[in-house]
């Protein structure tokens, strides 16, 4: 065992990606090896989780914990992470808000089980659905048991720094490695615990070039139904809902410099309390129109406004999920 | 908890304690929102009276508040009273809040346990919200002496020289060639008859000379920025083709023009001009303007009659003349734009533009004018016969749910005018369908009487249509006025030579846009809306902007005339005090966390945001905000706040109201 500082990065309620833009810093990867003791990283190496409810308490100094709790075993090992982590960073927008798997909480675990596994392209004559336990000659066997949402990390245990993105941006992550590195060798000293690192203290328009005006939108279309985009101007000018001017800045704007609207995986600027409120609120502001009718036309350009506005957001906003999530989340409190 | 609040509850005579559990309100809030800082709960008749204010005083004193409760009417009425009670105790006025009970609890409310309950939620609420109140001071802005009157209408003219009168420099600005407006069209004025043109025209005679008027006609206001003390107006005088230097108004020019034009603005359509012309012999100021779309010159290139005739050295028409743009400081704007005449095509049943004798009311106004096209002779458009009996329509697209709801409030005493000038000068039987005579100021019920007493017929019913096809002998030839005599309940059908349509009148067809220039709303039926429609009728809700005539909404000539000297007297108030004291409940850009989207720019209604281009961010000029919040809640980025409305305030209120500071203890 080397004295070195102990590091680990889990998943659970996500894609993967966010441990790819980890890998993404390129050499900088090097030194995290070279200043941490990897103990526990499922996606890069072999560890059981038996290993670490073996450790002392506190005895990691940094956990980057990515995903959301969708399950039981996420909520076990985050609950396991936290108790053994001096620094538990929730790494991503999946841990810090939700993200594409947030979407789920507008639909109950049932309806969610029976898209995925009896739908036109899932064959299933039989109706055969996965059960948590099973019983096999060795023994009962389990897999996970799904919550009735999915939840962001803060919403299960203590966080101490957010770091928000899909993925965050390698050279975010990069910064952040150099000053936990910094911290450890006492040339630096951490941000106040509850703090968003890696970001801008602005949102996405702040560092995107185009050029913008007083905006009057008379029709939201969807980018590939505008041809050519222009691309030197506000592309939420163009009718396309961007949902830069609401999304905390640090990535560069890289989707509206790449000719693609802002969509949103860096959440909430800084002190708001629901993103896709605020941004409701904006686009609703910018709507030029003068009658009910004219209002409906123009917002019938947004043809699914919950995915529009809370795409990375709805399990973290203040409603944190649809009526019918939250129906069977009382059922399941009151029943057990 | 620091905060030592005390909660006073109000009776409002019945007004609350009918509804109300007063004394239970009180001394629950005592005592279940002691832990939150509460520490004394009181309740009296009158909280609004003197010995009301007292009693918070004395306990600000005594008891050493630090923040206060009242719970009686709307902020709106008292939120002054209890903020200045408040300051005379020592305490910062904005430490002090007001929560409605009666207009959102006891007005609304039947059930008494029930309205008890939600007062004691709504006290919770302001409570938990006074905590995060901060001691505020107001903004002092000083006043810009100058004052720009827009509209030279009566009620223009009379705010002009109330103020010029005074000793304070106006600017007066008017779109028409010659000031007067609506006014200078009429022959005589009801209910006294004098002549409108010599009680006018020395008004604005007085305009053209006065040392302390800056008269701009022909001319409109094109921008509009800075807030009350400190506007700026950008105004474009528009081209008139005429040297006023050198002009001395001989006449000359408009006699030599071989242009001829139907006057559709000063004469109705029913006299003409010239492409060169002054609209009327009284004018002011007297020189003429050019009208470009129909002279000879500018459309052919040749012509130029006026010039080759003007007497002048040098000569006085110069055809190079641009627009001026000019920028006049002011500390205060009076918008007198007045009104537009309802549009009488709009109902086609009425047949005007279809039958030659229909009339409106404007084209009978210009027939009765001395000056006028007929030189005061009433007569049909063939402009020679007399008629020998006129129908007089009243509420044309006024109290009418297919065009105007409203009263227009003149048409009334308007068409007993014409009652009177119809008989007195042909002798005809005049009849006058009205739906009800309104007739409620000074010597109009008199002047009603009159008219009746001069034979005036009056039938009480609305027009249905006025047609040239005969069904009686004794029809052909005539105008056919069908009307419902709801008196006796029979369909009457009359035969008359002439026909005259007491037009309403509406707001100026480009009020909104207007308004929206200074800074001001419209209401539903497109009149500016007052700051308070009966406690503060020439104020708006933008400080600084006054309101007068008809721009207000329908008013007759001594109506008007009041309001400009009403907003005269509020203006020269302003001027007086050299400073002015501003609400500091505003909103503030975070330029931090601002990136400059711009989604703020266009929302507000104040014209207070401006883009910084070298910045790329938002500002807010805090004289010009009103604290609407409407950019608070746009701002996707939440850089925007709202003093007195942070999010803070308001989670901590709905806290409150849900009763939550009851079951734990609530983060401060």
């Amino acid at each position: 065992m080397t004295t070195k500082p102990k590091f680990t990065m889990y998943w659970a309620a996500s894609c993967g990606g966010c441990e790819i833009a980890v890998l993404n810093t390129h050499e900088k990867i090097l030194d995290v090896d070279a200043n941490f003791d990897v103990v526990f990283w499922p996606v890069a190496m072999d560890a059981k989780y038996k290993d670490v409810e073996a450790m002392e308490d506190g005895s990691i100094l940094l956990t980057l914990f990515n995903g959301g709790i969708r399950n039981d075993e996420n909520e076990h090992i985050a609950k396991l992470l936290r108790q053994k982590s001096k620094i538990l960073v929730s790494f991503g927008s999946c841990a810090c808000e939700g993200c594409i798997p947030g979407l789920a909480n507008l639909s109950p675990v049932d309806e969610i089980v029976h898209t995925a596994f009896n739908t036109i392209t899932t064959d299933n004559p039989n109706e055969i659905y996965p059960q948590t336990t099973y019983d096999v000659s060795e023994g009962e066997l389990h897999i996970p048991k799904l919550f009735p949402i999915l939840r962001p990390l803060d919403q299960v245990v203590d966080v101490d720094y957010y770091m928000p993105g899909c993925p965050p941006e390698s050279h975010q992550i990069a910064a952040v490695i150099d000053l936990v590195i910094k911290v450890v060798k006492g040339e630096a000293e951490l941000p106040p615990k509850g703090a968003t690192i890696g970001v801008g203290d602005s949102t996405v328009c702040d560092e995107c070039p185009r050029a913008r005006n007083v905006k009057l939108i008379k029709e939201f279309t969807r980018i590939q139904d505008i041809a050519p985009v222009d691309p030197t101007l506000c592309i939420l000018e163009q009718g396309i809902p961007c949902n830069g001017p609401a999304t905390r800045s640090g990535c560069n704007a890289r989707c509206p410099q790449a000719g693609a609207q802002c969509i949103g995986c860096y959440g909430p600027a800084e002190g708001v309390m629901d993103y896709g409120a605020r941004l409701m609120t904006a686009f609703a502001s910018v709507i030029d129109a003068n009658t009910p009718e004219e209002i409906d036309h123009i917002l019938d350009g947004i043809p699914d406004p919950t995915g529009q506005v809370y795409r990375f957001n709805l399990a973290g906003s203040l409603l944190k999920a649809n009526r019918e999530a939250w129906k069977r989340i009382d059922k399941r409190t009151q029943g057990e | 908890m620091s905060e030592k609040i005390g909660v006073y509850v109000c009776h409002c005579g019945t007004n609350i304690a009918g509804t109300v559990d007063v004394k239970g309100v009180a001394e629950w809030a005592a005592e279940h929102l002691k832990h939150r800082g509460v520490v004394i709960g009181r309740e009296y008749k009158f909280m609004c009276s003197s010995l009301g204010q007292e009693l918070v005083e004395k306990d600000i004193k005594e008891l050493g508040l630090t923040r206060v409760i009242v719970a009686a009417c709307s902020p709106h009425l008292h939120e002054k009273t209890f903020r200045t009670a408040c300051k005379n105790a020592g305490l910062n006025p904005y430490l002090c809040e007001m929560v409605s009970i009666r207009e959102q609890v006891s007005w609304v409310h039947t059930d008494k346990v029930a309205a008890t309950e939600k007062s004691k939620a709504a006290i919770s609420g302001g409570v938990e919200r006074v905590i995060h109140n901060e001691p505020l001071e107001p903004i002092q802005v000083p006043i810009h002496a100058d004052t720009l009157v827009v509209g030279g209408g009566i009620a223009g003219i009379q705010a002009a020289l109330e103020i010029a009168d005074a000793g304070y420099h106006v600017c007066l600005v008017e779109r028409e060639p010659s000031i007067g407006g609506h006014m200078a069209q009429f022959d005589k004025t009801f209910p006294t008859l004098d002549c409108a043109a010599c009680i006018l025209t020395p008004k604005m005679v007085e305009i053209g000379s006065h040392p302390n008027i800056t008269l701009l006609t022909w001319s409109e206001v094109e921008k509009v920025d800075g807030y009350v003390g400190n506007f700026k107006a950008t105004i474009r005088k528009k081209a008139s083709y005429v040297n006023t230097d050198t002009c001395t108004g001989c006449g000359i020019c408009w006699e030599k023009c071989p242009k001829k034009v139907v006057d559709d603005v000063y004469e109705a359509g029913l006299g003409i001009r010239k492409a060169i012309y002054r609209p009327f012999a009284q004018a002011v100021p007297k020189y003429p303007v050019m009208d470009v779309e129909n002279c000879t010159y500018f459309k052919n290139g040749k012509c130029k009659a006026c010039q080759l005739f003007c007497p002048t050295e040098p000569n006085s028409i110069n055809f190079e003349q641009k627009d001026e743009i000019l920028e006049i400081q002011a500390g205060n704007i009076i918008l007198a734009t007045g009104y537009d005449l309802f549009d009488a095509k709009r109902i086609p049943q009425y047949g005007y533009g279809k039958l030659p004798n229909v009339f409106t009311s404007l084209e009978f106004e210009r027939m009765c004018n001395a000056a006028g096209p007929t030189e005061g002779r009433v007569v049909l458009r063939d402009m020679k016969t007399a008629p020998k009996s006129v129908v007089i329509v009243h509420c044309v697209g006024s109290r009418d749910e297919n065009y105007n709801k409203y009263c227009s409030s003149i048409c009334c005493m308007q068409s007993l005018k014409f009652a009177h000038l119809v008989m007195e000068r042909t002798g005809a039987e005049v009849y006058n369908c009205y739906i009800d005579i309104r007739t409620p100021s000074k010597d109009y019920e008199e002047f009603y009487k009159r008219v009746l007493e001069e034979g005036g017929h009056f039938i009480r019913g609305k027009v249905a249509e006025v047609t040239d096809s005969a069904r009686l002998p004794e029809e052909e030839g005539k105008l056919i006025v069908q009307v419902e005599d709801t008196l006796i309940g029979k369909q009457r059908r009359i035969p008359v030579d002439m026909v005259i349509l007491s037009a309403g009148i509406e707001p100026r067809h480009d009020a909104k846009e207007v308004g929206k220039l200074f800074g001001i709303a419209c209401g539903a039926s497109g009149w500016y809306t007052e700051k308070h429609p009966k406690l503060d009728p020439v104020a708006t809700m933008t400080e600084g902007i006054y309101i007068a005539g008809c721009v207000q909404g329908p008013k007759d000539i001594p109506a008007s005339v009041a309001q400009g000297a009403a907003a005269a007297a509020r203006v020269l108030g302003k001027i007086q005090q050299g400073v002015i004291a501003l609400e500091p409940i505003k909103a503030s850009i975070n330029e931090t966390q601002c990136s400059g989207c711009r989604i703020c720019n266009g929302l507000c209604p104040f014209n207070a945001i401006a883009f910084i281009e070298d910045d790329k961010v938002s500002s807010i000029n805090p004289a010009l905000c009103q604290g609407c919040g409407t950019c608070v809640a746009a701002c996707p980025a939440g850089a925007i706040s709202g003093t007195g409305f942070s999010d803070q305030q308001i989670i901590a209120q709905i806290d409150g109201l849900l009763l939550k500071n009851l079951e734990e203890p609530v983060a401060a």
